[in-house]
C-alpha cells in the first residue's frame, strides 16, 4: 500500500510540474503587460498556443537530420525529468533517491547541448549565432551553478535535494551569509538560464540581441511546441529550486499523511506565484544588457558562489 | 552553537566583505560613491551590534561617528567634489573587471588562511570578524591598486579603513579615545586628499594618477 501512494504522489508531482509550467509563463507575461499598462493576453494562453502549435504541420527543411527531429522531444523529456525530480510540494518522494544536484545540472546540460547541435544542424547562419552564444553563456552559468551547489551542499552536507529541503526546513541551520549569496548568484544563473531579460529577450527578433530564439527558428509546428513547453518547464524548475531549498516552508516532510501534502501543494502555488510576481517586477525594471556584458554579469556570480563556499569555512569553523 | 548573535555579526561582517566586492565591480564614480556610502551604512550596523553583543554603550558612538562621516558627509563631500572638478564619470582601471576579481577571491581565501591560523584560540566571534576585517583591508588595497582615478584611490582608503575599524570593534578593549582619534584622523587625511586632488587637477588637468607618472619622467 505503501509503495502505491508514493508512486501515486510522485506522479501527482510529475504531473503538476507538467500543468503548472504554461500557466507559470502565462502568469508571468499577464503581470509584466499590466506592469507597462497594457491589457495582456490570458493567463491560460500558453496552452492555447501549445494546443495550436501541436495541429499544425512540421516544416522541415531539406537537409535537416534525424537530430534535429530527435532534439525537441530528448530536451523535452530531459527537463522534464529534471523538473520531476526537484521537490515541489513534498520531500521524500520514491525518485528522491536520483534526485541529486549534480543530476539534475547534467540533465539541463544535455537538453541544452542538444539544442545547441540542432540549431547548428540545418546550417543557417542564425542558428550558429544562437547556438554558440547559447554555448557561451552555458560555458558561464555552468560553472557557478556547480558551485552554488557546493556551497549548499556543504551547508547541509549532501547533494541530494530531498536531503537540503529537510534540512533547511528545520530549525538547525541559523542565519548564513552564505547561503544568501548562493541565493543571489542562483537567481542571476536562472535568469541567465531561462533567457530572461538582463541576459536574453525571448520577445524579440532582432538578430543583433537574439539567443535562444536564434537557435530554434528553424522549428515549427508540434517540434516548437515541445521546445516551448521545454522553457516553460525549465522557469517553474528553477523556481521550484530556490523555492526548495531557500524557502522550504510548509513542504511536506516524508511520511505524512494527506493533509500535508494538500498544504504543501498550497504553499508550493503561492511561492510560484510570488517568485512570478518578482521576476514580472524585476524584468519590467532592467533593460537587456549588451552581449559582451553577459560574462561579467556570470563572473559576478561565479564569484559570488565562490565566495559562498569560501566564507563557509569561517562560519563553521568552531 | 548556533546562536544569534554569532549569525547576525557573521552576516553584517559577510556583507561588508560583499560590498568591497561590488566596490571593485562598479565602473562608473557615482554609483562607486553610492556603494561606498552603503559600505559605511553597514559598518555603522555592525559596530552597533557589537556594541548591543558586548554591552559596551562606547561602541555606539563609534557607530554614529561612522554613519554620519562616512555614510554622510564623505560621499556627499566626494559626489560636490566629482562635479565641481568635472571628472570624467568612467573610472579607468589598470586591470579588468575579471582579474580584479579573481585577484579579491585569491585576497579573501587569503586572509581565512591566515587567521584561522593565527587566531586558533580566540573567541570565534572576534575570530571570524577578524578574518573579515582582514579581508576589507586588503580588498581596499586592491581598489586603490587597480584604480586609476585619484576619487576611486580616496574611496579605496577609505573603504580600507572601514576594515580597520571593523577589527578594532570585534576585539574586546579598545578604549573610546582611540577610537576617536582614528576617525578623526580619516577625516584629517580624507581634507589632505582633498586639497590634494583640487591641487592634481589644477597641475595636470585630470585626476589620473598616470600622468603623474609622466612628470616624474616615467614610461610605461
Amino acid at each position: 500500500m505503501v509503495v502505491i501512494s508514493d508512486i501515486i504522489v510522485q506522479g501527482v508531482q510529475m504531473l503538476l510540474v507538467l500543468l503548472l509550467a504554461p500557466l507559470l509563463t502565462g502568469f508571468v507575461r499577464k503581470i509584466k503587460a499590466r506592469l507597462v499598462r497594457r491589457q495582456g493576453a490570458s493567463m491560460f494562453q500558453p496552452y492555447r498556443d501549445l494546443l495550436r502549435l501541436l495541429r499544425k504541420e512540421v516544416v522541415l527543411a531539406d537537409n535537416a537530420s534525424w537530430l534535429f527531429r530527435v532534439t525537441p522531444y530528448v530536451t523535452f523529456a530531459a527537463i522534464w525529468v529534471a523538473a520531476a525530480l526537484v521537490p515541489t510540494f513534498a520531500t521524500g518522494l520514491p525518485f528522491n533517491w536520483t534526485a541529486d544536484l549534480i543530476a539534475i545540472v547534467a540533465l539541463l546540460g544535455s537538453a541544452r547541448f542538444f539544442l545547441a547541435l540542432a540549431g547548428m544542424d540545418v546550417g543557417t547562419s542564425f542558428g550558429g549565432i544562437g547556438s554558440s552564444r547559447e554555448v557561451m553563456i552555458a560555458a558561464l552559468a555552468e560553472p557557478a551553478m556547480l558551485l552554488i551547489v557546493f556551497c549548499m551542499a556543504l551547508v547541509a552536507g549532501s547533494t541530494q535535494l530531498s536531503t537540503v529541503a529537510n534540512f533547511l526546513a528545520s530549525s538547525y541551520v541559523g542565519l548564513r551569509v552564505s547561503l544568501g549569496m548562493a541565493l543571489i548568484a542562483l537567481i542571476m544563473v536562472a535568469l541567465a538560464e531561462n533567457a530572461r531579460i538582463p541576459v536574453d529577450n525571448p520577445a524579440t527578433h532582432l538578430e543583433l540581441t537574439m539567443v535562444h530564439e536564434a537557435m530554434v527558428l528553424e522549428y515549427s509546428g508540434r517540434h516548437l511546441a515541445m521546445i516551448e513547453f521545454g522553457a516553460f518547464l525549465k522557469l517553474l524548475l528553477y523556481i521550484s529550486l530556490i523555492a526548495c531549498v531557500f524557502l522550504p516552508w510548509k513542504i511536506a516532510l516524508f511520511g505524512t499523511g494527506p493533509l500535508a501534502y494538500a498544504i504543501g501543494a498550497g504553499a508550493y502555488i503561492v511561492k510560484l506565484a510570488v517568485a512570478g510576481f518578482l521576476l514580472a517586477l524585476f524584468e519590467t525594471a532592467t533593460a537587456k544588457m549588451r552581449v559582451f556584458r553577459i560574462p561579467q554579469f556570470l563572473g559576478a556570480a561565479l564569484m559570488l558562489g565562490l565566495l559562498g563556499t569560501l566564507l563557509l569555512f569561517v562560519s563553521r569553523s568552531f | 552553537m548556533h546562536s544569534l548573535a554569532f549569525d547576525v555579526s557573521h552576516t553584517l561582517a559577510g556583507g561588508l566583505v560583499l560590498i568591497s566586492f561590488m566596490m571593485l565591480y562598479q565602473d562608473r564614480l557615482y554609483s562607486l560613491l553610492n556603494v561606498f556610502a552603503f559600505h559605511a551604512v553597514v559598518l555603522a550596523l555592525s559596530v552597533a551590534w557589537q556594541a548591543f553583543v558586548q554591552q559596551a554603550p562606547h561602541l555606539y558612538i563609534t557607530a554614529a561617528i561612522a554613519l554620519v562621516f562616512k555614510a554622510i558627509v564623505i560621499p556627499v563631500a566626494l559626489h560636490r567634489i566629482v562635479k565641481q572638478l568635472g571628472i570624467h564619470r568612467d573610472i579607468e582601471s589598470a586591470v579588468g573587471i575579471g582579474p580584479t576579481m579573481l585577484a579579491g577571491m585569491a585576497l579573501v581565501a587569503l586572509s581565512m588562511v591566515l587567521m584561522l591560523r593565527v587566531t586558533a584560540e580566540a573567541d570565534p566571534l572576534a575570530r571570524e570578524d577578524l578574518a573579515f576585517a582582514l579581508s576589507v583591508v586588503l580588498l581596499g588595497l586592491l581598489v586603490m591598486v587597480t584604480r586609476r582615478n585619484a576619487v576611486s584611490q580616496v574611496v579605496g582608503f577609505m573603504s580600507l579603513e572601514n576594515g580597520l575599524v571593523l577589527a578594532a570593534t570585534g576585539a574586546k578593549g579598545m578604549p573610546l579615545v582611540v577610537e576617536i582619534s582614528v576617525a578623526f584622523s580619516i577625516l584629517i587625511a580624507f581634507i589632505v586628499i582633498g586639497i590634494f586632488l583640487f591641487r592634481i587637477r589644477e597641475r595636470f588637468d585630470s585626476v589620473d594618477v598616470s600622468a603623474l607618472d609622466d612628470y616624474r619622467g616615467e614610461h610605461r
